[in-house]
């Protein structure tokens, strides 16, 4: 798991400066402030899915699943695969924090992204 | 127009007066004003959860503007090498350091998303390469997309050697 928060709609410190040499356009780690969900909420587990885009291309779409993930090409592509094939694709499921970092990440490189509960 | 990798940096070059001023529009060409469509595109919604949503927009989303704007303003400053060639009618270079190239690949998705929400674009249209010549400002629309789409293709290609 490359970031982990405890919540990140307490997050600080998103990438506030230029993004220019040496920075990415990934978002970065949050900062843990306060606790504000209960143990139950947490437990859930929740999946990270991405949906279909025919602007973004799909060069583009594997370059960030491999970047987010770290996944490699070939898990990255398969995963690109499906969301234009299938409309989404499921790219991550575990608990809700790291959850919803995937999912900022995932926007904040213009991808229609969204946090799903695991029915 | 060519373009190719010198160094540290991506050159286009022989960039003819149109092309040049493409490229010159695509920082106003992420503004989504007027545009709920494109808005609601470059900020989805990240969940079906009201609850989320509304925490999103307040915590999450002025991030990402934040994390928009500065990749927006890198290009804008990469450009002004483009000034000064406005009424002439010379091709020009454009050098855009490899450390800029997120801030380009963001920037340009953000322009391309915009344009299309703006025009609605079908997925055919998306598709289709071999487009008749401009004659509208739709069209206009759609040559911008696919080609802030080459240079996405090209830089993507370079920094994944």
């Amino acid at each position: 798991m490359k970031a982990q928060c405890d919540n990140i709609f307490s997050m600080s410190a998103v990438n506030a400066g230029p993004l220019e040499k040496g920075s990415t356009s990934t978002v970065e780690a949050p900062i843990k402030e306060k606790e504000t969900r209960g143990e139950e909420e947490l437990d859930v587990p929740w999946q990270v899915v991405v949906h279909n885009d025919p602007v973004n291309l799909m060069t583009y779409v594997t370059m960030v699943f491999q970047r987010v993930f770290g996944y490699p090409r070939e898990k990255a592509e398969r995963h690109m695969l499906e969301v234009h094939q299938k409309g989404r694709s499921i790219l991550w499921s575990g608990v809700r924090e790291p959850a919803e970092f995937y999912v900022q990440q995932l926007h904040g490189y213009l991808l229609l992204a969204t946090l799903e509960k695991v029915v | 127009m060519e373009i190719c990798r010198q160094d540290d940096a991506l050159q286009i070059s022989d960039l003819d007066p149109f092309l040049a001023e493409l490229l010159r529009q695509v920082p106003e060409s992420t503004n989504p004003d007027g545009a709920p469509a494109a808005e609601a595109r470059l900020f989805s919604r990240p969940s079906a959860e009201k609850k989320i949503c509304a925490e999103w927009k307040s915590y999450v989303e002025p991030e990402l503007r934040r994390l928009f704007r500065s990749a927006t303003e890198t290009v804008t400053d990469d450009l002004t090498q483009l000034n000064g060639n406005e009424k002439s009618l010379s091709n020009c270079i454009l050098h855009i350091p490899i450390a800029h190239a997120d801030a380009w690949l963001n920037t340009l998705n953000q322009a391309r998303l915009v344009i299309a929400a703006k025009y609605k674009f079908s997925d055919e249209e998306l598709n289709d390469h071999d487009r008749s010549p401009i004659g509208s400002r739709r069209d206009l629309g759609l040559f911008q997309v696919n080609f802030y789409g080459f240079l996405q293709e090209f830089i993507l290609r370079e920094i994944s050697g």
